[in-house]
C-alpha cells in the first residue's frame, strides 16, 4: 500500500519553482527587504517571488516558510516517539496524537511500530507529560527515542518533478 | 549545554513566526507591528537567536513527496556500542543521509540505535543508499530495517502556547 501525500492543486513545478524551492532551503537575509534580495539574486521581481511562495505553500509544495526553532537550544525537548497502532483504530489514533499541540509530525510508517511521531516541548518535563497524556489517551505504550547525539541534519532536496 | 536564554520578548518572537513568516516585502516590520516592537529589534533579535542556534535556520520546508522524492527511507541499525559513535559520524558524512542519530534501544522491540534517513525517487533507490550504509558499517552490525513513509500525518513544526 502507497497511500502517499499528494499536494493539492496543479502539481506542475516550472523552473523557477524548481529555483525557488532550491534557493529558499537556504539562509534567509533577515534584512529590511529580504524577499527582495533573494529575487535578485534569483533574476525575478520580488512580487513574483512573494506570489510563487504563497502558490507553492497554498499547494502544499512547500509546508512551511518561516525560522526552524531547536527547541532544545532554548531549554526544550524534541523526541522521536512511536506506536504500534492496530489498523483498525489507525484514523482514531492518528486523530489522538495528532490533536496534540506537542505533536510537531507525524508519520505513518511500514512496521509494526507504524506510526512515528515528534514531540517538541519547552521543557524537558513536557515531554513526559505528551507521553502520558497519550498513553492514557490511546491506551498503548509510546516508545520514546530521544537523540543521544546528533550527527548530521540538513534537509535539503532539490525538486526533481 | 547549558541553554541561552531565551526572554519574553523572543518567546513572542518565536510565537509570532512558528506559523510561518509573512509574505510581505518587509516581513520583520510587519512582525515588530505585529508585536509592538521596531523592525530592528526584531531583527537583531532573531540574528542572536540563529547565532545560539535557537533558530536553526530561516528557510522553507518542502513536502519530500511533491517535489518528486516519494521513497522516504528511515534506516536503522544495530550497530556495535563501542563503535557506534564513530561510524555514526561516518554514515551522517554521506552526502544523501540528511539527518543521523544516535538513539538508545527499546530491547526487545526495537534493537536499533542508529537512525539515518534516506530519499529517492524510488525504493530501490533508498535500497541502494541503505546498502552503501551498510558496506560502510561492516561486522559492527547486527542488524538493520528500512522504515519507508506512506503518508504524512501531521507536519506543522513547533507550536508553543502564546
Amino acid at each position: 500500500m502507497r497511500e502517499l501525500s499528494a499536494p493539492q492543486g496543479d502539481l506542475m513545478l516550472d523552473a523557477v519553482d524548481r529555483k525557488i524551492i532550491a534557493k529558499m532551503q537556504g539562509e534567509f537575509p533577515i534584512s529590511e527587504r529580504p524577499y527582495a534580495e533573494v529575487a535578485t539574486q534569483l533574476g525575478i521581481p520580488e512580487t513574483e517571488l512573494l506570489q510563487r511562495l504563497e502558490h507553492l505553500l497554498a499547494n502544499k509544495v512547500l509546508t512551511r516558510f518561516g525560522p526552524m526553532f531547536q527547541v532544545e537550544r532554548m531549554g526544550g525537548a524534541f523526541v522521536l516517539a512511536a506506536l504500534a497502532a492496530p489498523e483498525e483504530r489507525y484514523e482514531e489514533l492518528t486523530a489522538l496524537v495528532n490533536a496534540l499541540p506537542q505533536v510537531a509530525h507525524n508519520y505513518r510508517r511500514e512496521h509494526a511500530l507504524n506510526m512515528w511521531f515528534v514531540l517538541a516541548t519547552e521543557t524537558q518535563e513536557g515531554i513526559a507529560e505528551a507521553i502520558a497524556h497519550l498513553e492514557r489517551d490511546t491506551g498503548l505504550p509510546v516508545y520514546a527515542f530521544p537523540k543521544e547525539r546528533e550527527f548530521f541534519v540538513e534537509m535539503k532536496l532539490e525538486a526533481r518533478l | 549545554m547549558t541553554a541561552p536564554k531565551i526572554d519574553e520578548i523572543d518567546r513572542s518572537l518565536i510565537v509570532a513566526t512558528q506559523g510561518g513568516l509573512p509574505l510581505v516585502a518587509r516581513p520583520y516590520n510587519a512582525i515588530a507591528e505585529q508585536l509592538g516592537l521596531s523592525a530592528e529589534d526584531v531583527m537583531r533579535r532573531l540574528k542572536a537567536m540563529l547565532e545560539s542556534g535557537v533558530i536553526r535556520r530561516i528557510g522553507a520546508v518542502p513536502n519530500h513527496y511533491a517535489i518528486g522524492w516519494t521513497a522516504n527511507g528511515m534506516t536503522v541499525w544495530d550497530v556495535a556500542d563501542d563503535q557506534v559513535d564513530e561510524l555514526g559520524a561516518r554514515i551522517g558524512a554521506l552526502d544523501f543521509v540528511t539527518h543521523c542519530y544516535r538513539r538508545p534501544r527499546a530491547l526487545p522491540a526495537w534493537p536499533y540505535n542508529l537512525f539515518a534517513m534516506v530519499h529517492g525517487a524510488s525504493r530501490e533507490e533508498c535500497a541502494t543508499k541503505a546498502g552503501e550504509i551498510r558496506a560502510l558499517l561492516g561486522p559492527a552490525c547486527q542488524a538493520s530495517d528500512i522504515l519507508y513513509s506512506t503518508k504524512i500525518l501531521k507536519k506543522t513544526g513547533l507550536r508553543i502556547g502564546a
